[in-house]
């Protein structure tokens, strides 16, 4: 495993080579029960996951094309640090998310469609994360969910919902973020207040090697899993497309600090092998080459490889294909079948209590649209002249 | 401060206007070009400015021209480039930050606000801050949330700072340039909806200075005032109000710190009546300060009390509820009725 800046006095957890081959030595001694208590189901489950994921990526992708999304972010390339780590985490746990989880949050219960109404205009947030597997919204400043994810840690410890030893009970907090956002400040502060606090806290760090058009030399001449242990918190680095790697070390971590270990750290060295969004052209900053080498070492090529070597059967594989075409359709007719957002939505939840100000634009608002005559369908973005 | 040139006047032997057409966006990335060429103490910091050229494009070009010390792809931290832009304008240079959306200004915020704005008031004149923030501003453009955000009245209010926005892509031309010579910090906010239409540029005349506000249309029933992308709204419903018999005279802004009062106020004594028109929310506003200050300069002069259209006064909405929230020609000739009634 090498990355642009790593190398140096880094060991990589890698479990599964990029052929599917599972990898022992000393450094990975310690993991390798993890794995090896998961069962073919379990196994089959994790590459359900990545496969379904990267089907709804594509859908997603092919509507934001056709002008159905404003946007989309895609997950490509990254789907085995998140499902390995979404594994890891127990129904307790909370998530939060900055905004290329896509994979974490369908293994959370998040339904698609909520993730497609963020990036086609319909609301800014998409879900209740207390109904949704403690996932909670994106965060669209970069770095900002990891103070959110610090503080509501802390909680957890100040409420005695953390420390007492049972791992079943016991919760954790999982803060993502990118290797761009180890720059902002918010990261670091937030890792201040984690080690400060010792939280029961996971920082997972996706290093997808580009912050849109920058690579991660210019945030860091340091691999940055060395950051970790400048605030005094224990880090790890692991191959992110191993989506064993990621579920045996955030499920060591996790545990540890769910029982009072305290914060841990983990860079998954990954890869965005798709744009940074769909406005974005990253042949204008990076090689074909680098994409190349990226592309194989794919998370759910390794993986097949590896539940083919145990014996799984071509028709478990069909069978995905064939359940990632329905979801896919199942996504695009949904979507498109969205209704128009409501009025309501822009004033009725500025405040938790009715507001003078939000009354009487809103009733200003409606009076307003009365006076062009009767609505048309799709009334609530017709902004045409009467 | 050294090597500061006036780019604002124009060859004495030259004459005759030398127009180019060209969109707002590629016309900053003209006046950001002569600039750099005018100033060697002249550097772009930001976030994907460099190999990219901007999210936007705006920058395209000019690290190929200037290289990689003076079009800087920074970290990604707003607050870090801010800041470092402070301490390069202490040596000697005079830095333009881009900040790649509207809504991520605020990491860096505290080095705006209590930093940058503040520097020259603290040395007692000693030292001056040199520093433009390039910010792309506004809505129009269907996108998700933190990128249609219009802040500018959080930086109006801030003393220390000027704040600037051009409509046209020849005043973009000329402001960039004179942003950069201001020895003070300048708050420059690109409309990004305005970045593509072309537009006509006199190489030769900036026409106004930076600070100036400028009558675009005129018209002698109603003043309608705005700035950055809300004026060719405003043209729109002038053109609008023409064919139903209303007569609207229209300015432009241009700058909303200082406010230059003086063709507002020439304006409303002749119309006798203000619509303000912005994308950002009313309440507390620039629009509030100058409907404000017009019904206290020109009282005697007025038919109808000065009305405002803006935003509503909640988050940027979800972008298919845009169009509901952006004023658009029917809002501002909504006021233009409800002026003219009184």
């Amino acid at each position: 495993m090498s990355s642009t800046e790593a190398g140096r006095d880094v060991t990589t957890i890698q479990l599964l080579s990029p052929t599917g081959e599972r990898v022992e030595s000393d450094e990975t001694a310690e993991f390798q029960p993890y794995v090896d208590a998961l069962t073919d189901e379990q196994l089959q489950a994790f590459h359900r996951d990545m496969v379904l994921t990267r089907r709804f990526d594509v859908e997603a992708a092919a509507l934001a094309r056709q002008g159905q999304l404003a946007l989309w972010v895609p997950s490509h390339g990254q789907e085995g640090a998140q499902i390995g780590l979404a594994h890891a985490t127990r129904p307790q746990d909370h998530l939060f998310p900055s905004y290329r989880e896509h994979a974490v949050a369908l293994s959370r219960g998040i339904d698609p469609v909520d993730i497609l109404r963020l990036l086609r205009g319909h609301t800014h947030g998409g879900w209740n994360p207390a109904e949704h597997g403690n996932f909670h919204v994106y965060t669209l400043v970069i770095g900002s969910q990891t103070l959110h994810a610090t503080g509501f840690a802390m909680g957890l410890g100040l409420d005695g919902k953390s420390g007492s030893g049972d791992v079943e009970v016991d919760q954790a907090v999982v803060a993502f973020f990118g290797d761009g956002a180890t720059s902002q400040g918010d990261v670091s502060e937030a890792l201040v207040f984690a080690a400060s606090f010792q939280t029961p806290e996971l920082f997972f760090l996706q290093n997808n090697q580009w912050a849109i058009s920058v690579p991660v030399s210019r945030q860091s001449r340091t691999p940055l899993v060395h950051r970790a242990g400048g605030f005094g918190i224990p880090g790890t680095q692991i191959d992110g497309n191993d989506v064993l790697a990621s579920y045996a070390v955030s499920r060591r971590d996790l545990d540890a600090a769910r029982t009072g270990g305290g914060p841990r750290f983990i860079e998954a060295m990954t890869y965005r092998v798709g744009a940074h969004t769909s406005s974005d052209d990253p042949t204008k900053y990076r090689t074909d080459d680098e994409l190349q080498g990226w592309i194989a070492r794919d998370p759910i090529a390794r993986f097949e490889a590896y539940l083919r070597s145990r014996g799984a059967s071509d028709q478990f594989f069909a069978g995905l294909v064939a359940e990632g075409d329905d979801l896919g359709a199942d996504i695009r007719q949904r979507t498109l079948a969205l209704p128009a957002p409501e009025v309501g939505l822009m004033f009725d939840h500025v405040y938790s209590e009715p507001h003078p100000l939000m009354r009487e634009q809103k009733e200003w608002l409606a009076r307003y649209e009365q006076s062009f005559g009767p609505a048309p369908t799709d009334a609530p973005t017709d902004g045409g002249r009467a | 401060m050294t090597d500061t040139v006036t780019t604002a006047a124009a060859p004495a032997d030259e004459t005759r206007a030398s127009l180019e057409s060209m969109p707002l966006g590629k016309a900053i990335t003209a006046g950001l070009r002569k600039a750099m060429a005018d100033d060697p103490r002249v550097l772009l910091m930001g976030e994907d400015i460099g190999t990219l050229g901007g999210v936007f494009r705006v920058t395209e070009g000019l690290q190929a021209e200037f290289g990689t010390d003076r079009v800087i792809d920074t970290p990604l931290a707003e607050s870090g480039i801010v800041g470092t832009a402070i301490g390069l304008a202490m040596g000697g240079f005079r830095p333009v930050c881009e900040i790649q959306f509207d809504g991520f200004i605020y990491p860096g915020f505290d080095q705006i606000t209590s930093q940058l704005a503040k520097m020259t008031n603290r040395h007692e004149g000693d030292l001056q801050m040199p520093v433009v923030i390039r910010v792309p501003y506004g809505g129009h453009i269907g996108a998700v949330e933190h990128h249609q955000e219009s802040p500018e009245a959080y930086f109006a209010h801030t003393a220390g700072l000027r704040v600037v926005s051009p409509s046209t892509p020849h005043d973009a031309y000329w402001m960039i340039q004179e942003a950069i010579a201001s020895n003070d910090p300048v708050m420059f906010f690109e409309p990004k909806s305005r970045y593509w239409p072309k537009g006509e540029v006199d190489l030769s005349d900036p026409q106004a200075p930076l600070h100036a506000s400028r009558v675009v249309r005129t018209g002698t029933e109603v003043t309608l005032l705005g700035h950055g992308a809300m004026v060719s709204v405003l043209l729109q419903a002038a053109e609008i109000a023409a064919a139903e018999g209303i007569s609207v005279e229209v300015v432009d802004l241009r700058s909303l710190s200082p406010v230059d009062y003086g063709p507002i106020l020439e304006s409303v004594r002749k119309t006798g009546r203000l619509v303000v028109a912005q994308e950002a929310p009313g309440f507390v506003s620039v629009g509030s300060e100058i409907a404000a200050t017009v019904a206290e300069k020109a009282f005697y002069s007025l038919e109808a009390p000065v009305l405002r259209v803006s935003g509503f006064d909640t988050p940027f909405p979800p972008a298919k509820l845009e169009t509901l929230y952006l004023p658009d020609a029917d809002r501002v000739l909504e006021a233009v009725d409800r002026a003219l009634a009184y």
